[in-house]
Parts: structure tokens; C-alpha cells; sequence
């Protein structure tokens, strides 16, 4: 055992100085283009016990400088600078000496649990080998193994004792990420760094797991990083915030500063391209053009001047400095910003919208008509879809049937957007399958347009179909990309016979319907941004000028910068064009903004519908309580105020759904209520009466709760 | 001005110019192509550049230089019999006097046609059944997907073996043909399993949602966008054609004299390899170089072609992970998004 | 689980069935025994000739005869006899063992070795021993067996010739008349066994560390090895504990593949140094235009190719718990 390695087995934390101290680290990669300069001159402290908050988009390079201070960058990667741990230098060492180091004193938390865990050894193995590998010879595997258990109890994971003998594929997403959490305290580090902990999760489940996070650092006391490109997640977890920006830190300070008082013109756009759940009337939302540059090369002056509305000449003559910014030079933890004009910002203290020129779209014109009276462009009547469930390849065998769907009940008018919300599983993505296939359902009945999909047919179904069109989440699966873009907008046109001169004359108007360009005709969709791509999916769906347009989580692959263009876009589009939407989508916040209607789907049934303002304003079924209530919203204090409800476990399974109301496994109102009040519960499911003109709730014990 | 056009806008000037491959553009790319990219990745092999030289080159030797040749590969001169190497014949003469340079060209003609028309054959047959077999499913997938486990417990040479003496004195193209039926059924299996990954595509979906015909969808979908599949399969079919053939004709089951390919003349060489090394060292050389040649382009299309192969993913590993905060962070949400879809699917 | 490999072991018992009766079937239709028999020097009397057809069953149609073939097979173990009066089984049996140990000997060779050379490209990827691992399937896989073969033999005649000893033996899998102890019988066997297997062996370590190397590099990029370091597993603990037990799964699926290639090579190298093996007999089977022997080969080689294709099931179930449902 080399010096080095004796004093990192000691606890050296000098008495108040800094746990973590990154300094002026630079990391970059060799690439076919060039050197990519991941990340430029970054300087950040965590102290002991402290929660730091590193934000940004995509390639900022945030994910890049955690991994340098774990060391498991790979060996191309150039890294300079200073990382220092307790006091002690971090950079330089060898692997086996950091790897003394690495789950001990450091604990790391990847995003996407599943391929974050080895598939073939058990959960219990691997949290257990964690413990082994730093106590050789003095732990057991006997005793590894009980704490590994005591470990995932502690994470909340039920039945702990014999979830720990299952594989990482037997767990959900967000048990697997709480293995993880649990494999980073189970040696109860000083440090933890959280790599986009709960991107990819349900926002119930997310709210599970920062949970869990809290306990693990109240359990441990560490200090943690968490990395993440959702300002919501860490405005009420954090306590130090850094915004990161093509491979720099553009502001930092603390947590309540940043979002009262942001003084970056990104911050500001960052904050304000968000949906927020708690806006009383639609606010507009703010989209920053373009994308972030190349980290190749870079040109001089603002990384983030070609996408400012505030950027002058002076701008791009040097990269700005993160400098203390006005009335903050006393404080102890100063509030930083990179740009020259942050004083300026300050004095005007100009709200996001202002500095970026965004306004409300106007709602359309045949919204100002009584909904009764509209025309009905959807209506799903009853509806059930069932999977059989087959086992074996060779010879495949019945075993149950999935009630996917089960009787669910809306419709949507012209001119307006149903939104359509609930966890992964609860039969969303089905129910829009249903009714795009054009299938006769198991029972129940669709009608597009008044007809029904079921009793006409096949060769009128084509009419049906460019009536109604789709926009997927995917930007990148969705498009083809062997196509040039004047053909797959074409494509639909062609299916439905359109004369040629026709579809070249639409092209060009229909690219610059979705604010793209004539000569993008050419492009293949590869040379596009994620946001553009996504342009291009709706110019597509609007080819045959549908009537309804269903939007598949359409803005959940973007960034959120991006996000608010597409959304801006869409709303416009609704007014000018009069089409209805229907809405599916997992973020609520999204949802609330851009809805007329919302339904919230729970294991193949709607518990919830209603004009949306009701719906989340004025709640009344415990599910959509709930999943308001772990939606964060971007404002720390609000944030730290809001008492929230958090749903226990995963969504059951819908092959084999609780007895009475589904919901009642997971009911934090079920489980306070009396024996005798709980019967219905069990035996009845919830008929789904009106509470109020547009409004209709399926619980037996509803009754209204403000949560936002 | 409107807020939503705001993107569009810059769209023209920042957005597209930074339009790489992956949206975060670590890559500028201005003009860098699909085409070019793939040319630029190939050209930088310098074993796939040789390979497909060597392979440009045998053709044009095998077939050109027979016209120079003084002699036809019939010929035997009964003035030189079992002669090695000489100027007045380059590879020396077999035992009854024929010109070995002139055989071993032919043998080489035959050869690398063969091998040719067997890949496109074989790798035709197999994007046909293999995209059948995935997009339709049910019955056509598991019918077809029995035949393909069929031919592959039926051993390819026994039959082969069986049928071949009674093609004796029949077209050659017969044996291609022959050659081909059993050369078809790993790529279709890979052609099926990428299909049914396609298959749950959204733009195929799209295409499906929007009222197109299923084989208008292969074929407009689904086969252009593993064409790169294709392309390196056919490649290396090419050269397991080559070695099936000249296997089979080594033992006197393919080609049939009097016709002549690398595989007859190895196997006539080697009687006497130990003594008149001349007789089969070239042709067995140029044997192994031709399979060589047509592995290192294989090998070279498939990094250049298909970037996400294991072998290009783990040459660009530098790149990809710098990319991995980088670029990769959208994609992997929008996984993250397909593998919540999937659960919802459930 | 078990009842899926049960599933599956029936599905390749019928295909076993249906590709020894095209094999049966086929054979019948293009070889001309009778023909074949009377060209022999000296000619059979028309007696034999008679009595081969009938033993033949020429008159009955082709699905009878395999019927008649197969019940035998399956009742009484009885292969049929060879055009010129032979049983089948007596040979069978010894033909077997001969190929058997030369093809087990070099799969085992072939997937240890191979193993171990991908997983050593791969981590010393872009290094001279990654470059030469390379370079050595490349030219393997692009090399005949019979070729290899002919030059591992001219190779062991130079050495024989430089040395002046019979180092390496080439003809035959023992020598014929020799006596001596058990283990002297042994030795001499192995002698003999050691070009053939390498013969074999060359090829299947191209090929297993071809995809051993891309599965281990897939591996190496991998979340959970990033994981497994961050817990504070030093490189190299990692990369042999998580790295190559998940890269080793794809391995199992190959397995099937690589048998196969296996068999097809085993043929030729059997004929190459005169191993009166299967392969020899299906060669000698095409030439004398005897269906059953050819029924017999076809029947031996599913066989193996179908165990080879289940044991490859059960390794990837073993492997993977994913898959074990």
C-alpha cells in the first residue's frame, strides 16, 4: 500500500473545507473532426452535506466533468486541471489507487439503470459485491448479503429479502434505480454524484426517487452533485446550482437567486421555455432558437451569442468570464453569470418572455363557439382491448389476457386538444394505436368524424385515414432516413393519389407552414436538429389537411429549449388551420399549457376528465392528485412549500388488475380510510359521475384537494 | 414577429449549418454527407482499399489476360511437360503439357464469377424472405423461418453432392443456382430480425397509419434502410461462395472438367504438390488472396457503412464517448421514451 | 424453462426426420446403384445384381423404401446394408467414434483458444497483438480447409524430412499393425490426431475470436462495466468478472453456427489425411451411389447439427437469466 493510499483510508476532511474542489478542468476527446473540447476551464465546490445542482441541455458537458472526477473517463479523453477530493488531488492517479477511492468515498448514480446494471448477476449480488470489494476480509459474504437487503429496504423495495435474488430485467425502472442508489450508499461515501438520476422515469416514480435520495444523504450525510437538464427536479432538492453551457459554467450561485433571479440571458430562456404546472392563464413560452455550437471549434466570443436575443457586437469579441454579478460581492456563496450585459438584466429585471419576445398564440376562432355545439371529430365509446398474453417460441400458448384497454369513454370537438396523461403502462400508447389501426376493438366502438372504424369498409377506412394523421415522439425514428424530405412529405399524398404538380406545389407551403424552409426540400431528415425533425413530422400529418391530428408524446425527445418552439408551433398551427388534437402525453406540465381537456388514464381506465383548468386546479381523484403532486415545479421556495404525496410501488399489472377500484393498491386515501368505507373500495369499481359542468371523476370518496 | 418562427429562422443559418448526424452537432458537417461520410470512413482503411484494388485487379487479370495468352487452357504442349516456371510459361506446365498460367487464369474467371452470381443471388433471395418472413409474421414467418432451419440441418455440401454428378455435362449456371439455395438463410434470418425491428419504427408505422401497402412498405421502407446490411452481407457472400465452390469442385462435386476453376486445379496440384510445387501454388494463392481481398472490403463496408456495427462502434469508441454527454443524451431520451412506450405496449 | 427446451428439442427431432428424408429421398432419385454395380471389374454375376434390387427395394416407391429404412433404424438400431452387402451399423459405429473424437477435440480447442484470443484483441484493441490476432482469422477464414490442410501436410512432410524423424503424422488416425500397451495405443492415436485437429482447430479460433473480440468490445463500451468501476472494481477485476461473463452469451448462440462449419470442414479434412471417418464415408457413399449410407451420414450430421443447436439453447439459458422465463 502505496502513502497515497493510507491517507485516503483515513477520514482527512479538513474541518470546513470543501469536500470537492473541481478547478479549472478542461476535458477533451479526439474525433474525426477535431479535438471536441467537452468541457472548457470549469470550477465548481461542493461542501460537506451540500447538494449541488449542475444543469444543461444536451452536450453541455456536464455529464462529461463528473465522470473526469470519477475517473472513468476513457483513456483518449485529455483531461487538465485540478480535481481535488478532501484536500487531496484527484487527477494523475493510477486505476487501482482511485479505485480505492471509487464507491467508497465516491459514489456515482448513472442515469438509465438497466444498462447501468450487469444483466446476469442478481441485484443483491451486485449491491452485495460493492460492500465486498471494499472490505476484503473484514466483511463476509454472509454479512454483505444481509446488508445488501437492509440496503434495498432502505431504498423502499418491498419484500426486500427476495427482491434481492431477482435480475436487473425483473425490476421496473424506477426499483432499478433505487438498486442504484442504494449500491452508491452502501458505503456510506462523502460524496455521491447522480447522473441524471430520474430522466426516463414516471414522474410518480420520480418523485420516489428523489425521495429516496434525500433519505440516502440525510442517511449518509454526503455531499451530493446531481446532474440533471430538468430545472424542476433540483429547484427543491438543491442547494447550489450550476448552469452549464457548451462545456462551460454560465452562472452559478445559490439555488433561490438563480431561479428569482436569473442573470444569464440562457438561464433566463431556460427557465422560461418551461410549462409551468402552477400558471394560473397560459403564459407564453419562451423557445431559444438554434442549437448549441460545435465544441470543435469554437468560435471567439459568447458560446451562446448566436442563439441570444440580447447579443450585441460586443458580444463576440471574448468569451465572457463567470463573474460576480451586481450586489453580490459580499455574500458568501456570490452569484455568478458569464455575459457582459448581466447588469443590465439586473436593473430591468425583465421577465423571460420580454427579453425573448414570446406571446400567448391566440386561441382559435371555433373555440369561442359553446363545445356542445361543435362538430365531434374523435369519439371513443367503451372501448376495450385485450391482449392475449403467449408464452414459448416454438409453440406458443395462451396464459392470459391483458385488459390493455379497459372501457374507456371520451370524445374530442373541433378546434380543441384532449390531453391525455398517465404512467407508462396505463394504456395510453394502446389506446391511440386503437384508434389510429383502424381495428374493429375488442368491444366498444370508434367513430372518426361520426363514422364508425368498426362497421365500414376497408377501402373506406383510406378516407378515414387522411382525415385523421399522426405525429410520433420519435423525431429520430419517425422519419425515414433514406428519404429526402421533399418525400417523405410527399409520401402521404402519393398514398392518396394526388395529381404531381399538386405535391410539388404543397411541399414548400407546407415547409414553411412549420417554419422551415423551401430548400430543406432536399435535405435528408440525418442533417436536421431533433426540434427541426420534429417540424418536419408535422408538416407530414398536415399534408392531407387532416381534421385531428394525434400527437404521440410529441415533445418528450426534445430539449426543453427546443420543446417550447414545438409546442409554440402547434398551438399556432391549431388556430390557423382549426384542427383538434388529441394529446398524449406523460408531462403534465405540457399538457397543462397546451390542453383544452385532459383525461388521466389508470390502468386502462379514465378515473379523470375534464376542461383542464378543473382537472388540475381543482382535483378530486387521488391519482391525479398524486401525479400532480410529484410533478416539481421550477421555484425553489414553492417547491420546498408543497407537501407531496407520493404514490407507494410500481402500476400493478393490468393481466391481473386489483379487485373494485384499481387504484386502490396504491391509494394513500384508501389506506386512511375505516374498514367499513374501505368495502367499496374493494368490491365496487368507481362509476365515473359528473362533479361539475365539464367534469367527471370515477371515486368513490372524491373530493377536491389543491396540490400544485 | 412570431414566436414559433423564431426556430424556423434560424433554422436556415445556425440550425441546418450545424446539422450533423446527431443534433448537439459535435460534428460541423456543413456539407458532409451521408455519401461522404461513407466514402471519407471507407477511404481511411487502408486493408478495405487494398482489398477492393486486389480484387479490381485479379478481375481484370483473370479476364484480360487470357487474350494475351499464346495459349488456350486446353491447350497441351507436348514439348513441355511438368515444367516449372519458365518465360514461355509463366506458371509452368502440368503433366500433360498445359500451360498452368493460362488454367490458373480461367480457373480464376470461373472462380470469382461464380462466386459473384451466388451472392447476388443468394443475398436477393434472402432480403426477399427475410423481410416476408418479419413484416407479415404469423404463419409466413414461421413457415419460412422453418425452411431456413430445414436447409440449415440439411449439411449444403451433402446435397450439393448429391445432385451435382447428374449436372455433369449441364450449364455450370446450374451449380450456381445450387450453390445460392444454400447460401441464403443466415442473412435471411438477419434480414427477419432487423425487419421486425423496422417493423416498430415509427416511420414505418407512419407509412402504415397513412394507408400504404405492405410491399410497397418493404420496399420502399424497410429494404433501402438496411441496404448497408445487404451490401456487406453480399460482400462476404461473395467470398463464402467462393470457398463453397472451390471446396465442392476440389472433390470433383462442383465444376466438371473439362471446365476448370481454382478448386479443380488445386486438387490436381496437390497429387503432386510435394515435389511440383508450381501446380497448385498459384492457384491456391491466388485463391486465398481473392477471399482475402473480398473480406478486407466486407470488413471495411461494414465500419463505413453501418457505423452502429460493433467493429465501426468500437473504432469511433473515442468519439462516441466524448459524444455520450455530448450528442447521445436526445437519442437516449427518445430510447428511454421507445422502452416506456414498450411498457405501455404491455 | 425446461419445458421450453423441451419444445424446442421436439421441433429439431422433426426437422431431423424431415431433412433425412429429403436427403433419403433425393439420393434415390439421381443415384443408379444397379448401374454402378454392373460396371463393376469383375462384373456381378446378374444373380447379385437381381438380388441387390431386391434387397434395395428399387420396385417400391421412394417414400416406402424410407419408410422401411427409418422403422428399421428406429426398431431394431439396423442402418440397412451398403449396395454391396455390408451392414451399416458395424460401420457406423467405429466411423463415429473416429469422427467424433476429431470433432469434439477440435471444438474444444477451437472455442477455448478462440475465446481467449478475441477477449485479448479486444482489450489490447488497436495494439500489435490485436493487429495479429486480426490478420490470422482473416487470412484462416479466407483459406480452404483442404488448402490448410494441404500445407499443414507438405509443412509436417518438411519437418519429417529436415528432422529425420516422423514428428508429425499425417496418413490415418493410428498405424496400421502397430502393437504395444494401452497406453502406447493412446499415444500413438494422439499422435496421429494432432494435424487433423489443428486442421480444424485453425479455423474455428478465427472464427470464435472474431466474435468474441466484437462482443467483448461491445462490452467494454458498456454502462455496467462503467458501473462495476465506479463501486470500486479495479479495471481489470471488472472487466473479466462483468465484462467477459455478459460477452460470453452471444458465444452461445454462435455455438450452433460454429459446428456446423465445423462438420462441412471435418468432411474434407477427414478425406485429406485418410481418416475413414463420416465424412470419408459420405464421399465413398456419392461415388458408389448407395442411398443408405448417404441417408446414414445425412441422419448422423442433423444429428449433431441439432445437438449442437440444443446445447447451444441451453448455454444461452444458462448464461443469460434474461432468457430464462
Amino acid at each position: 500500500m502505496t502513502t497515497a493510499e493510507i491517507q485516503f483510508d483515513e477520514s482527512t476532511t479538513t474541518p470546513g473545507g470543501p469536500l470537492l474542489e473541481v478547478s479549472d478542468l478542461d476535458v477533451s476527446f479526439p474525433s474525426e473532426d477535431g479535438r471536441v473540447r467537452a468541457v472548457r476551464g470549469l470550477s465548481y465546490q461542493v461542501s460537506p452535506g451540500e447538494v449541488l445542482g449542475i444543469v444543461g441541455e444536451s452536450g453541455s458537458g456536464k455529464s462529461v466533468s463528473s465522470l473526469a472526477v470519477m475517473g472513468l473517463l476513457p483513456q483518449q479523453a485529455k483531461i487538465t486541471g485540478s480535481i481535488r477530493f478532501q484536500g487531496r488531488e484527484l487527477l494523475g492517479r493510477s486505476d487501482r489507487e482511485l479505485s480505492r477511492i471509487r464507491g467508497r468515498k465516491i459514489a456515482m448514480i448513472f442515469q438509465d439503470p438497466l444498462s447501468a446494471l450487469t444483466p446476469v448477476y442478481t441485484v443483491g449480488d451486485q449491491i452485495a459485491e460493492t460492500i465486498l470489494v471494499h472490505g476484503k476480509g473484514k466483511v463476509t459474504k454472509q454479512a454483505a448479503a444481509n446488508r445488501a437487503v437492509e440496503l434495498l429496504d432502505l431504498v423502499g423495495i418491498p419484500h426486500a429479502q427476495q427482491r434481492a435474488k431477482a435480475f436487473p430485467h425483473e425490476f421496473s425502472g424506477g426499483m432499478r434505480q433505487r438498486a442504484m442508489i442504494a449500491m452508491g450508499i452502501a458505503n456510506d461515501p462523502d460524496l455521491i454524484i447522480a447522473d441524471e438520476p430520474t430522466t426516463a422515469l414516471d414522474v410518480t416514480v420520480q418523485a420516489q426517487v428523489l425521495e429516496v435520495m434525500k433519505t440516502a444523504q440525510e442517511v449518509t450525510g454526503a455531499g451530493i452533485v446531481i446532474i440533471t437538464h430538468d430545472l424542476g427536479v433540483v429547484a427543491g432538492f438543491a442547494d447550489k446550482l450550476l448552469v452549464m453551457y457548451a462545456g462551460r459554467a454560465v452562472e452559478s450561485g445559490v439555488v433561490e437567486e438563480i431561479y428569482a433571479a436569473p442573470r444569464m440571458p440562457y438561464t433566463l430562456g431556460l427557465l422560461g421555455s418551461i410549462p409551468r404546472l402552477d400558471a394560473e392563464e397560459k403564459q407564453p413560452l419562451v423557445p431559444i432558437v438554434g442549437q448549441p455550437p460545435s465544441l470543435v471549434a469554437l468560435p471567439p466570443g459568447c458560446p451562446f451569442g448566436p442563439r441570444c436575443p440580447m447579443h450585441v457586437a460586443a458580444c463576440d469579441a471574448a468569451e465572457p468570464a463567470l463573474s460576480i454579478v451586481d450586489g453580490n460581492a459580499g455574500s458568501a456563496d456570490p452569484h455568478r453569470a458569464a455575459c457582459i450585459r448581466s447588469s443590465e438584466i439586473s436593473a430591468t429585471d425583465a421577465d423571460p418572455a420580454e427579453v425573448f419576445g414570446a406571446e400567448v398564440v391566440e386561441p382559435p376562432k371555433v373555440a369561442s363557439i359553446p363545445r356542445e355545439q361543435r362538430e365531434v371529430v374523435l369519439s371513443v365509446d367503451e372501448v376495450v382491448k385485450q391482449f392475449t398474453v403467449t408464452k414459448g417460441v416454438v409453440m406458443r400458448r395462451k396464459v392470459g389476457t391483458v385488459h390493455a384497454v379497459d372501457g374507456i369513454t371520451f370524445d374530442i370537438r373541433e378546434g380543441e386538444t384532449l390531453g391525455l396523461v398517465g404512467e407508462s403502462g396505463c394504456g395510453k400508447t394502446t389506446t391511440l394505436m386503437e384508434i389510429l389501426g383502424l381495428e374493429k376493438p375488442t368491444s366498444g366502438s370508434i367513430s372518426v368524424l361520426g363514422r364508425n372504424v368498426g362497421k365500414i369498409p376497408a377501402k373506406d377506412k383510406k378516407a378515414i385515414r387522411r382525415d385523421m394523421q399522426v405525429v410520433f415522439q420519435d423525431p429520430m425514428a419517425s422519419l425515414d432516413p433514406r428519404m429526402p424530405v421533399s418525400d417523405i412529405i410527399a409520401e402521404p399524398m402519393l398514398v392518396h393519389g394526388f395529381a404531381k404538380a399538386e405535391i410539388q406545389k404543397r411541399v414548400p407551403e407546407l415547409l414553411s407552414l412549420v417554419g422551415l424552409r423551401a430548400e430543406h426540400a432536399a435535405r435528408y431528415p440525418a442533417e436536421f436538429s431533433g426540434g427541426q425533425r420534429q417540424r418536419i413530422g408535422i408538416a407530414r400529418a398536415l399534408a392531407l389537411e387532416p381534421k385531428l391530428v394525434v400527437l404521440d408524446e410529441p415533445v418528450s425527445a426534445l430539449d426543453v429549449s427546443i420543446q417550447a418552439g414545438v409546442i409554440n408551433l402547434l398551438d399556432e398551427l391549431k388556430a390557423k388551420m382549426g384542427l383538434s388534437y388529441l394529446f398524449v402525453a406523460h408531462d403534465l406540465s405540457v399538457v397543462r399549457h397546451i390542453a383544452d381537456r385532459v383525461a388521466v388514464m389508470y390502468l386502462g381506465k379514465i378515473v379523470e376528465i375534464g376542461d383542464v383548468d378543473t382537472v388540475f386546479g381543482r382535483p378530486e381523484h387521488p391519482y391525479t392528485q398524486a401525479l400532480l403532486s410529484a410533478i416539481p415545479i421550477p421555484d425553489p421556495i414553492k417547491e420546498r412549500q408543497r407537501e407531496r404525496i407520493i404514490l407507494t410501488g410500481d402500476l400493478p399489472s393490468p393481466a391481473n388488475p386489483p379487485s373494485g377500484c384499481r387504484f386502490r393498491t396504491r391509494c394513500f386515501k384508501f389506506a386512511a380510510l375505516p374498514e367499513d368505507k374501505q368495502r367499496a373500495c374493494l368490491d365496487e369499481h368507481p362509476p365515473r359521475l359528473r362533479r361539475g359542468d365539464d367534469h367527471e371523476v370515477a371515486c368513490h370518496y372524491a373530493e377536491v384537494r389543491e396540490v400544485v | 414577429m412570431t414566436v414559433n418562427l423564431n426556430e424556423g429562422d434560424s433554422s436556415g443559418t445556425t440550425g441546418a449549418a450545424g446539422g450533423g448526424p446527431v443534433d448537439a452537432a459535435v460534428e460541423p458537417s456543413k456539407a458532409t454527407g451521408r455519401g461522404a461520410l461513407i466514402v471519407r470512413r471507407f477511404l481511411r482503411n487502408k486493408l478495405a482499399i487494398s482489398g477492393l484494388i486486389a480484387i479490381l485487379l485479379l478481375y481484370a487479370v483473370a479476364f484480360i489476360s487470357p487474350l494475351f495468352s499464346p495459349y488456350d487452357y486446353k491447350f497441351q504442349d507436348y514439348g513441355a511437360f511438368l515444367q516449372p516456371p519458365s518465360p514461355s510459361h509463366w506458371f509452368g506446365t502440368t503433366q500433360i503439357g498445359e500451360d498452368v498460367f493460362t488454367q490458373t487464369m480461367h480457373g480464376l474467371q470461373k472462380s470469382l464469377t461464380i462466386g459473384l452470381l451466388v451472392a447476388l443471388i443468394s443475398t436477393f433471395v434472402a432480403a426477399v424472405v427475410g423481410s416476408a418472413a418479419g413484416y407479415f409474421g404469423k404463419w409466413s414467418d414461421r413457415t419460412l423461418m422453418w425452411i431456413v432451419d430445414l436447409l440449415l440441418v440439411l449439411p449444403s455440401f451433402l446435397i450439393i453432392a448429391i445432385i451435382s454428378p447428374s449436372l455433369r455435362g449441364e450449364n455450370w449456371l446450374w451449380f450456381v443456382l445450387l450453390l445460392a439455395a444454400f447460401n441464403w438463410m443466415i442473412t435471411a434470418r438477419i434480414v427477419r430480425g432487423m425487419t421486425l425491428t423496422l417493423k416498430e419504427r415509427e416511420f414505418v408505422k407512419a407509412a402504415r397509419f397513412m394507408g400504404e401497402k405492405p410491399w410497397k412498405i418493404i420496399s420502399k421502407h424497410i429494404l433501402p434502410n438496411m441496404a448497408s446490411l445487404l451490401i456487406i452481407d453480399g460482400t462476404i457472400n461473395v467470398g463464402s461462395a467462393v470457398l463453397a465452390e472451390t471446396g465442392l469442385s476440389f472433390f470433383g462435386l462442383g465444376v466438371q472438367p473439362p471446365d476448370v476453376s481454382l478448386g479443380t486445379l488445386i486438387r490436381d496440384g496437390t497429387r503432386a504438390s510435394l515435389t511440383f510445387p508450381w501446380l497448385f501454388v498459384f492457384s491456391g494463392g491466388l485463391l486465398v488472396l481473392a477471399v482475402l481481398a473480398v473480406n478486407f472490403v466486407g470488413d471495411g463496408l461494414r465500419d463505413a457503412l453501418d457505423p452502429s456495427s460493433k467493429k465501426g462502434r468500437a473504432k469511433e469508441k473515442k468519439k462516441r464517448r466524448a459524444e455520450r454527454d455530448e450528442a447521445q443524451e436526445q437519442p437516449a431520451a427518445a430510447e428511454a421514451g421507445a422502452r416506456k412506450r414498450e411498457d405501455d405496449d404491455r | 424453462m425446461i419445458g421450453f427446451l423441451l419444445r424446442r428439442l421436439v421441433n429439431y427431432v422433426v426437422l431431423c426426420l424431415v431433412a433425412t428424408f429429403l436427403a433419403f429421398s433425393l439420393a434415390s432419385l439421381t443415384f443408379d446403384p444397379i448401374t454402378k454395380l454392373r460396371e463393376l471389374n469383375p462384373p456381378p454375376p446378374p444373380s447379385a445384381i437381381a438380388a441387390v434390387e431386391q434387397s434395395l427395394h428399387l420396385d417400391q416407391p421412394i417414400p416406402q423404401r424410407f419408410f422401411t429404412w427409418f422403422s428399421g433404424v428406429v426398431t431394431e438400431g439396423n442402418f440397412g446394408e451398403t449396395i454391396v452387402g455390408a451392414p451399416i451399423t458395424e460401420e457406423l459405429g467405429r466411423r463415429m467414434g473416429i469422427s467424433l473424437r476429431l470433432f469434439l477435440l477440435g471444438t474444444l480447442v477451437g472455442v477455448l483458444l478462440g475465446v481467449l484470443l478475441g477477449v485479448v484483441s479486444a482489450i489490447r484493441q488497436y495494439k500489435f497483438s490485436d493487429y495479429f490476432a486480426t490478420l490470422y482469422s482473416f487470412i484462416i477464414l479466407s483459406t480452404p480447409v483442404f488448402l490448410l490442410g494441404t500445407l499443414l501436410k507438405y509443412g509436417a512432410l518438411q519437418l519429417n524430412n529436415a528432422t529425420g524423424v516422423t514428428v508429425l503424422k499425417f496418413t490415418g488416425e493410428y498405424t496400421p499393425g502397430f502393437e504395444g500397451s494401452w497406453w502406447a495405443m493412446l499415444l500413438d492415436r494422439l499422435h496421429h490426431l494432432v494435424l487433423p485437429t489443428l486442421t480444424i482447430a485453425l479455423g474455428q479460433i478465427a472464427f470464435y475470436s472474431r466474435y468474441q473480440r466484437s462482443a467483448m468490445l461491445d462490452v467494454l463500451g458498456s454502462d455496467f462495466l462503467r458501473t462495476a468501476q465506479a463501486k470500486g472494481l479495479s479495471r481489470s477485476k471488472a472487466l473479466f468478472k462483468h465484462g467477459l461473463r455478459t460477452a460470453l452469451i452471444p458465444m452461445a448462440t454462435l455455438f450452433a453456427f460454429g459446428f456446423g462449419l465445423l462438420i462441412t470442414g471435418g468432411v474434407f479434412t477427414e478425406r485429406l489425411f485418410t481418416w475413414y471417418g463420416m465424412g470419408d464415408w459420405l464421399l465413398t457413399g456419392i461415388n458408389e451411389q448407395d442411398t443408405n449410407i448417404v441417408a446414414t451420414v445425412t441422419l448422423f450430421t442433423a444429428v449433431l447439427v441439432l445437438v449442437s443447436g440444443w446445447l447451444s439453447d441451453v448455454l444461452y439459458a444458462a448464461l443469460d437469466p434474461r432468457v430464462r422465463v
